[in-house]
């Protein structure tokens, strides 16, 4: 544990990515199996102890502090794994005990209940210093947040071992915590056996295209479908679904579970029925709606009526027993074609391909496209293999520009981690009316995003000095700085006095210059739902 | 008869001493001063005349290059200030000179303590707990999360990154007064006694603390040296240089800076920190408390810092205390 504590630590302030990639693989290099194994899958995410959440942890810390204390004391540190870590009352005699190791640790936290929790987590605890205090409540709670993705953590197991990332992530998802077999095969042992599982291949993903253009000779147009990106894989009895970052979700969409005809692995995107995203075989909805649907690790009847899911198929990687992953795009759609007839329709249809004379039309038709909420294009040079991660002029992605508004800033909370002294995150509001006759603000929208160090640097003291009130770590400000938002889409909400939620809002200019009452109205706002 | 203690009062920018007209630590330019210590936001230029002690004062005249109206006042010593009050300095063991102000009038006492810790310091003399009725503490690191682990595993941890990474320049962000030399002294004294490399800014305030009594070894600056010079090698700057282009001519540099802020790891990181150092000549929190509790006065007042906390723990252990909103005193690098 001792090992473990001081790789999280070390990883928390190496900036380089490079030295991040050499901590991690000489961690897996030196430390004693299962530990590491446990040690990939803490910094995968991929260990879930129900039994100890973040609540847990502050009711334990409520038996031994001040609430009050504890509470500026979170809102100073921005963490609660961190600020308990740190408030933790030593204990006054201890027996000696031999040291925890990181094995030992997951053994008793995949053994706790809520209701045992309270009590073996103080026992833990008390056998710790500040750095395991810390490595343990994050382990126990989840959401590492220490800088390190999943995919970093396996290309350092690829840089431990000298293997290939791509083979690692093939891998990676058919196999269980520890991981023994994927750390015999790096040692150079036989490849795990994956037959006969659903397992997930690693998504190929676009570069945004910031300038310039593309020649629509060598690359075809597709929509760019706003709903979340998944891979259907089907083998022999097993059928899965899994997101863009490899999770298996199969549980919240259970209705294509049983849809999917023959084996294969396809790739598209999962939406809910609707009218908001054009398609042949019925619409989809706009996001919103699918948000209904997501994080759920069960879905009651009504669920399956009211937002029913579907998968709009971009591309095949498995079919009809042959890897087309080595294919030309151009292969693979005609296939993917080829198979629609199979499908049943009420769970798929295909992405369609946008026809445009040239590169100009394809502009003007990708105008139009917020009418039909769609995040924007996709284009896919004709010859292109299908290949794990983003490779440069292979994909591309065009999202449209965003819808902009401006809005008066009313309040500021303090940031977390890296930004907890900083007033970072932003709430934001339209006038209801003239503010000339009484109109007044109503939030719309929080942004924490789009604005330079510098800028964040001058926010701060903004707040910090027009500050009319103060509620624990929010500030309400005077309402005089006006910011443009740039947003994706919006849609109504109950969630909001003012009935309306954007998607995706970030700071796109600071209007130091704009007087408040010059920021937009709420309608000119709500004129923008296209729900 | 006036009214207990009314002959002191904290305004905005200082605390004022009605009777003698005398302010402690003001913000802004004023005919009388009392002065803690030197570090820019308690001691400020153009007062027309400044009581403080001899280092302090040699302090501001280096930091203001001038030194008219300089009263100095050994620790100990009581001064007159007029108006029935007199004012005694006494050692605070923040930095070199620094003291806490004992007030008396009419049987009333009052201490300001400045900034003041209590762990060991070889640079500055010792923290002396006097009793008082009110006694006027910072709170810089009044939050129980701040808890500064003795100065020898922190030097430890430095020198083990230098042994660990010998083409690398170790660049250790400290504040140029008090900081920096106590740094160095405690390098010195844990047996380090290779060149320690300077930033510029750091030449005077070392040569001070030498005339002064505090040997800190050899030094010599970063801009007299060549790159090979500084591989393997310890080089101090303040913390506003860690992140700029001056840092630039460091061979492949390790960024520690030594502040009591490092113990949070939101802090170190915001500054690409990568070595932290958990050195504060700051009280935190167990020295806060435990100094309130030995001083044991009638009532504490708590001036600058994390005023909320510490009068939370004052409300816990029944005692009297009152927060002041002081204006102007900064201290985000110590």
């Amino acid at each position: 544990m001792e090992e473990f504590a001081a790789l999280l630590d070390a990883l928390v302030y190496t900036t380089s990515r490079n030295r991040k990639l050499a901590l991690i693989a000489d961690y897996l290099r030196t430390a004693p199996d299962p530990c590491r194994g446990w040690a990939m899958a803490a910094l995968t995410e991929s260990l879930d102890f129900a039994a100890v959440k973040s609540s847990t942890i502050k009711a334990l810390m409520m038996e031994r502090v001040d609430p009050l204390l504890w509470q500026l004391s979170r809102d100073f540190v921005g963490d609660t794994a961190e600020t308990a870590s740190l408030l933790w009352p030593e204990p006054e005699t201890q027996a000696p005990q031999p040291p925890l190791t990181l094995s030992e640790v997951v053994e008793r936290l995949s053994a706790l209940t809520r209701a045992s929790a309270p009590k073996e987590l103080p026992a833990l605890l008390d056998r710790l210093d500040v750095k395991g205090r810390f490595a343990l409540i994050k382990l126990a709670t989840g959401g590492m947040r220490i800088g390190v993705s999943a995919r970093l953590a396996k290309t350092g197991f690829a840089l431990a071992f000298g293997v290939a990332v791509e083979e690692v992530e093939e891998y990676w998802h058919a196999l269980q915590p520890p991981y023994p077999e994927l750390f015999a095969w790096a040692a150079g042992g036989p490849a795990p056996d994956l037959a006969g599982k659903a397992r997930f291949r690693p998504f190929m993903l676009a570069h945004p295209l910031e300038d310039g253009e593309v020649d629509l000779k060598d690359y075809a147009a597709e929509w760019k479908w706003d709903g979340i990106r998944v891979q259907l894989v089907r083998a022999g009895e097993e059928t899965r679904v899994y997101s863009r970052s490899g999770d298996d979700i199969s549980a919240t969409f259970p209705e294509l579970l049983d849809k999917l005809p023959f084996d294969a692995v396809l790739d598209g995107e999962l939406l809910v029925r609707g009218c908001a995203q054009g398609g042949e075989a019925g619409g989809a909805a706009s996001f919103n709606a699918l948000q209904q649907r997501l994080g759920r690790k069960t879905v009651s009847a009504k669920m399956l009526r009211e937002y029913p899911a579907f998968v709009r198929l971009y591309d095949v990687l498995l079919a009809e027993g042959r890897d087309w992953r080595e294919s030309p795009w151009e292969l693979r759609r005609a296939t993917l074609e080829s198979l629609m007839a199979r499908l049943p329709a009420s769970h798929f249809d295909l992405s369609q391909i946008v026809e445009a004379e040239d590169f100009a039309h394809l502009a003007a038709i990708r105008e139009t496209a917020r009418d039909e909420a769609i995040e924007g294009l996709m284009l896919k040079h004709r010859m292109s293999p299908y290949v794990a991660g983003r490779k440069a002029a292979l994909w591309y992605k065009w999202k449209r520009d965003p819808l902009l508004i401006d809005c008066v800033l009313m309040y500021a909370q303090r940031g977390s981690g890296k930004r907890s002294s900083f007033y970072s995150d932003y709430t934001f509001g339209c006038w209801s009316g003239e503010p000339e006759a009484g109109g007044e603000l109503l939030p719309v929208g929080k942004a924490y995003s789009g604005f330079t160090d510098a800028e964040l640097k001058q926010l701060d003291r903004h707040v910090r000095q027009h500050t009319v009130a103060r509620f624990g770590p929010v500030r309400e400000v005077e309402r005089r700085l006006v910011f443009e938002v740039a947003f994706d889409s919006v849609h109504t909400s109950k969630r909001h006095k003012s009935g309306l939620a954007m998607r995706f809002p970030r700071i796109h200019r600071i209007r130091w210059d704009k007087p408040a009452h010059e920021a937009d109205r709420i309608e000119n706002l709500r004129a923008l739902i296209r729900d | 008869m006036t009214a207990p203690f009314s002959w002191i009062r904290p305004e905005p920018w200082g605390i004022h001493i009605a009777p003698a007209d005398v302010w402690v630590d003001p913000a802004r330019a004023v005919p009388r001063a009392l002065v803690t210590h030197g570090h820019a936001d308690h001691a400020r230029g153009g007062h027309g005349e400044t009581i403080a002690t001899p280092a302090t004062l040699a302090i501001m005249k280096l930091r203001y290059a001038t030194s008219a109206g300089a009263q100095p006042a050994a620790y100990g010593e009581e001064v007159a200030l007029g108006g029935g009050v007199t004012a005694t300095l006494l050692p605070a063991g923040h930095v070199l000179g620094s003291a806490q102000i004992l007030l008396e009038h009419a049987g009333e006492r009052v201490i300001i303590t400045g900034d003041y810790k209590r762990a060991p310091d070889p640079t500055c003399t010792p923290f002396a707990v006097t009793p008082c009725d009110i006694f006027i503490t910072e709170a810089t690191f009044g939050l129980p999360v701040f808890t500064h682990p003795p100065i020898g595993e922190e030097i430890g941890k430095l020198l083990a990154a230098r042994a660990a990474n010998p083409d690398s320049a170790v660049l250790v962000g400290a504040y140029a007064l008090g900081k920096a030399q106590r740094v160095i002294a405690e390098l010195r004294a844990a047996g380090h006694s290779d060149t320690i490399w300077l930033h510029g800014a750091m030449e005077k305030m070392c040569r001070l603390y030498e005339e002064h009594g505090v040997a800190l070894g050899d030094l010599k600056l970063v801009s007299d040296a060549g790159k090979a010079d500084l591989a393997g090698a310890i080089v101090i700057a303040p913390p506003a240089a860690l992140n700029d282009r001056w840092s630039r001519r460091l061979p492949n540099p390790i960024t520690a800076m030594a502040s009591g802020w490092m113990r949070v790891r939101g802090r170190a990181r915001q500054r690409g920190v990568e070595l932290p150092l958990v050195i504060s000549d700051h009280a935190d929190w167990n020295e806060l408390t435990q100094t309130i509790a030995e001083v044991n006065p009638a009532e504490t007042w708590i001036t600058h810092g994390r005023e909320e906390a510490l009068l939370r723990w004052c409300e816990l252990s029944q005692r009297r205390a009152r927060a002041l909103a002081l204006v102007g005193y900064e201290d985000e690098d110590d």
